[in-house]
C-alpha cells in the first residue's frame, strides 16, 4: 500500500505548527511538493524536508516516526485518511477533525481532538488535558467521534463536549466532563476530584469508585439497558465494560445540581461475595 | 483632486443622481477646478461618506466584549500587518485598528461612539485614537449618574445643567446619552424601573419620566448640537411600545434622538405573544418632527450584545444561558455583555428582524431615521450593505421572509410593505441625515466647504455587492481605499463640543468625588492631549 512516511531528523528549537501534516493536505501532492510543504518556525517559513526525511507520495496514509512532541496541530481539521505516529506527539492533535483516524504509539499533549466533529483517535500512551474539549470561549467541545487513551489523561477532559465518546484507560485528573453538554466519558481507572462539575447532560461511566461533588445526588442502583448496547459499540473499539448484572451493578448519581444539570455519573459496583444479583431494572436504595 | 463624470447623490443639496464634477483641495470640497489627480468616475456613483450615528467601537464595554469572545477571534478574518495597516481582527467586536479599516472599507467616514461612561472616557479616547481614518465623536452616559439624579430630584435644575456641561467637557464628549433612565440606577439595588411615573428605587420622587424630560431640557438649554441620545426604558421587552410612546409624549417641546428604535417597538404580553408595533410607533413618529431615530436593525447571525443597560443584560443572560459580563461603573452607570445569536426560526428574533426594517420603511422622512444596527447589538456594522439591499429590493425581502415561520409572519407587517428605497434615500439615511442629527454641518454633504469625505461605487444592480465594495473611498481629500485595497490610514479626528458652565460647579463636585469616587477629582477629566486632532463644533443658536 502506498504510504507517506516522515522521519524526524532534527528536533526543532521551538514548537512547530504543522497543520500541513494532514492527509487532506498531502494526499494529492507529489514527493517534491511534500518536501517543499511550508512549516512555520517562529516567524520563519521552513520546508517539511528541513525537519523530516520524506518517503512516498500521493496517499492519505501518513506515518510519522520520531519524537514530535514539539509539533502542534498534526491532523488539524482532517476529513479522512489515516495518520500513524510512532513516538510522542504535541498539542492539538486532531483538533477540529471531521473524519479519518489517528493512532499514536506514544504519548500525546493537551487538546487531543478538541472540537472534533467525527473520526477516531487512539493514543496508546498517556494524553494531556482538555481531550475532546471546547477551546476557551467556545460553546461546545467535541461533537462526535471517539477518542481512546490507553494511559492516563490530564485536566478537563471532555470539557463542554456535546456528543461522542472519550475512553481513558488510566486515571484522569480533575474536572473530567467539566460543563459537559452530552456524550459519554468512560473512565476505566477512575478520576481525581470534581468529575462532572457543571455538567448539563451526558454520561460519565467510571469502573472504579471516584470522589463526587456534593451537588451530585445518588438516584439508584441498576443495570442500565442502554449500557449493553453501548458496550457492543465499545467492544468494536477494543474496550470492554462490565454489564452483567450477575457481576454487579451501577450506582447512578445525577447532577450537577448547582447548574442545575441533568447529567449522570454511573459508578460500577461489583457484587460482594454472598450478595444476591438483581435482574435488570432500577431499584431505589438508600444512599 | 478632481472627480469627473460620476453620478452624485448629495441629499443635503437636493442633488439626486446628477452627473457633475467634484473638486477637492486641502481636504475640502471647493467649487472651482483644481490641479492634481483626476479620478474618472464615469459609470460610478458618488455619495458623501457614511456617518454612523450610533455604534459601540471603543471603551470599557466593547473591550470587555472582545475579551469575552475568543471563540469569535479564532474564526474571523485577520488583518495582517502591512506597510499601511496594523494587525487586528474583525468579527463581532473588531479590534480598534480593524474597526477603522472596516468602516472606511465600506465607505463610512464618521462614527459616533454612543455610550461612554465618564469614568471610562480616558480609556475610550485612547481606543478612539487607535481607530484610524474615520472621524469620531462620543456621547457621555448621564441618565443614571447618582450625583445628577440627586440634583434632579431636588429640583436644582440650574446646578444640574452646569453639572451636565461639566461632565460633557470632562469626558471630552460630543453629546449626552441616556440609557434606561433610572433603570440602571435601580439595577444597583438589583431592580429595574417598572413604570415611567413610578419613583426610581432609592429615590422618593424622581421618576424615569422626570429624568428624561429634565435631561432633554438641560441639553436644549445647553444648545448641544446633538439632541439627547435616548435609549428608552424597557428595551427589548414585549409590549414596550407603551413605554416608548409615553417617553416620547413626555418629550414634547424638546429635541431627542431615539436610539435603536427597533428594540422599543414591540407589542404583546410575553415572549410567546410578542409582535411588531412598528406601524403604531412610525405613525406617532411621523407626526412629531422633534424626534430623530436610528433603526438598530437586526440581522440573523452571531453577535455580542453590549449596553449600559445592566438589568436588561442580566435578563438576556437568564433567557439564553450564554456568557454574561457585568461591569459596575460606580455611581455613574452599569454595563452588561452577553453573546447572542439571532435565529430566523426564533419567533422573537424574527419579530426583531422585521421591526427594524419596518421602521425604516414606514417612517416617511429619511431625514429622521438612520441606518444603524446598534453595532454590535443587532448585527455588526460591516453588515450594513445587507440592510441596504433589504431596503432597496422588496423581492429580496420577500425571499428572506420565506425563511420565517407562519407564526412569525402573523406577528409582523413586513410582507405588506412594498416601499423600496432609492439611492437618494439611502444616501440620506446613511450619511446626510445622521450628519444633520449630530449637528455636523461639514459632514454628510458635498457642497462647497464640506469635508472631502466621500465614497465612490461602481454602479451595480447587486446593491449589496456595490455598497460592500466601494471603488474609492476618500477621507479628508485623501484616497484611503482604492479597489478594496487600503491605500492610506490617516488618523481620524476627534469631534468635540464645549458647552459653557459655571466653574463653581467644581467646588460642589470636588467633595462628592472624595466621598463617592475611587478616582480623584483632579485625575478625572480627560486631558486635551488624549484627543486626536480635535475639531470643535459650536453649540447651536437655538434648539
Amino acid at each position: 500500500m502506498n504510504i507517506i512516511t516522515l522521519r524526524l531528523k532534527e528536533q526543532p528549537a521551538v514548537p512547530l505548527e504543522v497543520e500541513v501534516l494532514s492527509p487532506d493536505v498531502l494526499k494529492n501532492l507529489s514527493h517534491a511538493e511534500i518536501c517543499a510543504g511550508s512549516i512555520q518556525l517562529g516567524k520563519r517559513q521552513r520546508r517539511i524536508d528541513d525537519f523530516f526525511e520524506v518517503e512516498g507520495e500521493r496517499s492519505d496514509q501518513l506515518e510519522i516516526h520520531g519524537d514530535i512532541s514539539r509539533l502542534k496541530w498534526v491532523g488539524r481539521s482532517m476529513t479522512g485518511g489515516r495518520i500513524t505516529i510512532h513516538g510522542n506527539v504535541g498539542m492539538h492533535l486532531g483538533a477540529y477533525m471531521q473524519g479519518g483516524s489517528i493512532e499514536v504509539h506514544g504519548n500525546a499533549g493537551d487538546w487531543v481532538g478538541a472540537e472534533m466533529s467525527n473520526g477516531l483517535i487512539h493514543i496508546h500512551g498517556n494524553a494531556g488535558g482538555q481531550i475532546g474539549a471546547g477551546y476557551r470561549g467556545s460553546m461546545k467541545g467535541m461533537q462526535d467521534g471517539a477518542i481512546i487513551v490507553d494511559g492516563s489523561a490530564g485536566l478537563e477532559i471532555g470539557m463542554r463536549m456535546k456528543k461522542g465518546t472519550i475512553v481513558v484507560g488510566g486515571p484522569a485528573k480533575d474536572f473530567a466532563g467539566l460543563d459537559m453538554k452530552g456524550g459519554n466519558i468512560v473512565l476505566l481507572a477512575g478520576a481525581e476530584i470534581r468529575t462532572g462539575a457543571w455538567m448539563m447532560r451526558g454520561t460519565i461511566i467510571s469502573l472504579t469508585p471516584i470522589p463526587l461533588l456534593p451537588t451530585f445526588h445518588f438516584s439508584c442502583s441498576y443495570s442500565p439497558v442502554f449500557l449493553r448496547l453501548y458496550a457492543n459499540f465499545l467492544s468494536k473499539l477494543g474496550i470492554s465494560i462490565p454489564v452483567d448484572p450477575k457481576a454487579g451493578h451501577y450506582h447512578l448519581y445525577s447532577g450537577d445540581t448547582s447548574v442545575p444539570g441533568k447529567g449522570e455519573i454511573l459508578i460500577w459496583r461489583p457484587l460482594e461475595t454472598g450478595q444476591i444479583p438483581r435482574t435488570t431494572g432500577c431499584t431505589k436504595v438508600d444512599s | 483632486m478632481r472627480i469627473t463624470g460620476g453620478k452624485v447623490y448629495d441629499p443635503a443639496h437636493g442633488v439626486n443622481g446628477v452627473v457633475k464634477d467634484i473638486f477637492i483641495k486641502d481636504g475640502r470640497v471647493i467649487d472651482s477646478p483644481v490641479e492634481g489627480r483626476t479620478i474618472d468616475a464615469r459609470g460610478m456613483i458618488i455619495f458623501p461618506g457614511g456617518v454612523d450615528v450610533h455604534t459601540h467601537v471603543a471603551g470599557g464595554a466593547i473591550n470587555f466584549a472582545r475579551a469575552m469572545t475568543p471563540e469569535d477571534h479564532r474564526r474571523t478574518t485577520a488583518f495582517i500587518r502591512s506597510q499601511t495597516t496594523r494587525a487586528g481582527i474583525g468579527g463581532m467586536a473588531p479590534t480598534t485598528f480593524a474597526t477603522g479599516y472596516l468602516y472606511a472599507g465600506m465607505g463610512w467616514t464618521t462614527v459616533n461612539e454612543a455610550a461612554v461612561a465618564p469614568l471610562s472616557a480616558k480609556h475610550t479616547h485612547e481606543e478612539l485614537r487607535d481607530v484610524p481614518i474615520v472621524d469620531k465623536s462620543c456621547c457621555v452616559l448621564l441618565a443614571n449618574n447618582e450625583i445628577l439624579l440627586d440634583l434632579l430630584q431636588d429640583g436644582e435644575c440650574e446646578q444640574a445643567q452646569h453639572l451636565v456641561a461639566w461632565y460633557v467637557w470632562a469626558a471630552k464628549a460630543y453629546g449626552v446619552k441616556a440609557v434606561n433612565p433610572g433603570g440602571v440606577a435601580a439595577w444597583k439595588w438589583g431592580k429595574d424601573t417598572g413604570q415611567m411615573t413610578e419613583p426610581v428605587v432609592g429615590y422618593s420622587k424622581l421618576t424615569p419620566a422626570k429624568i428624561v424630560s429634565g435631561l432633554a431640557q438641560i441639553i436644549d438649554e445647553l444648545r448641544l448640537p446633538h439632541p439627547m441620545h435616548l435609549h428608552c426604558n424597557n428595551l427589548g421587552a414585549p409590549g414596550n411600545l407603551a413605554t416608548t410612546l409615553e417617553t416620547m409624549r413626555s418629550l414634547e417641546g424638546h429635541r431627542a434622538h431615539m436610539a435603536h428604535l427597533q428594540y422599543h417597538a414591540y407589542g404583546g404580553d410575553d415572549w410567546n405573544s410578542m409582535r411588531s408595533e412598528a406601524p403604531a410607533l412610525a405613525e406617532y413618529f411621523n407626526t412629531h418632527p422633534n424626534f430623530t431615530a436610528d433603526a438598530g436593525a437586526v440581522l440573523f447571525g452571531d453577535t455580542v450584545t453590549i449596553t449600559a443597560d445592566g438589568p436588561w443584560q442580566h435578563l438576556l443572560y437568564k433567557l439564553t444561558g450564554r456568557k454574561w459580563g457585568n461591569i459596575d461603573v460606580e455611581n455613574e452607570t452599569g454595563c452588561g455583555i452577553v453573546p447572542y445569536t439571532y435565529r430566523p426560526n426564533n419567533l422573537v428574533n424574527a419579530v426583531q428582524w422585521a421591526v427594524g426594517l419596518e421602521l425604516l420603511l414606514l417612517i416617511d422622512d429619511p431625514w429622521r431615521i438612520y441606518l444603524t444596527t446598534d453595532h454590535p447589538n443587532g448585527a455588526c456594522f460591516w453588515r450594513y450593505p445587507e440592510i441596504i439591499k433589504l431596503l432597496m429590493c422588496s423581492d429580496f425581502r420577500k425571499e428572506c421572509l420565506s425563511q420565517l415561520s407562519t407564526k412569525a409572519l402573523k406577528r409582523i407587517h413586513l410582507a405588506e410593505i412594498d416601499r423600496e428605497y432609492t439611492l437618494y434615500e439611502i444616501a440620506t439615511i446613511m450619511s446626510a441625515g445622521p450628519a444633520r442629527a449630530l449637528g455636523l454641518p461639514q459632514k454628510g454633504q458635498l457642497g462647497t466647504g464640506a469635508d472631502a469625505d466621500l465614497v465612490i461605487y461602481n454602479e451595480d444592480d447587486d446593491v449589496q455587492q456595490m455598497f460592500g465594495h466601494p471603488r474609492y473611498v476618500i477621507k479628508g481629500g485623501e484616497i484611503v481605499i482604492d479597489e478594496g485595497e487600503i491605500r492610506a490610514t490617516p488618523p481620524g479626528r476627534g469631534l468635540l463640543v464645549k458647552p459653557s458652565y459655571d466653574e463653581t460647579i467644581e467646588t460642589f463636585l470636588r467633595p462628592k468625588f472624595e466621598d463617592y469616587y475611587t478616582l480623584s477629582f483632579d485625575n478625572y477629566p480627560v486631558e486635551m492631549e488624549r484627543v486626536e486632532q480635535p475639531i470643535f463644533n459650536n453649540c447651536i443658536e437655538s434648539p
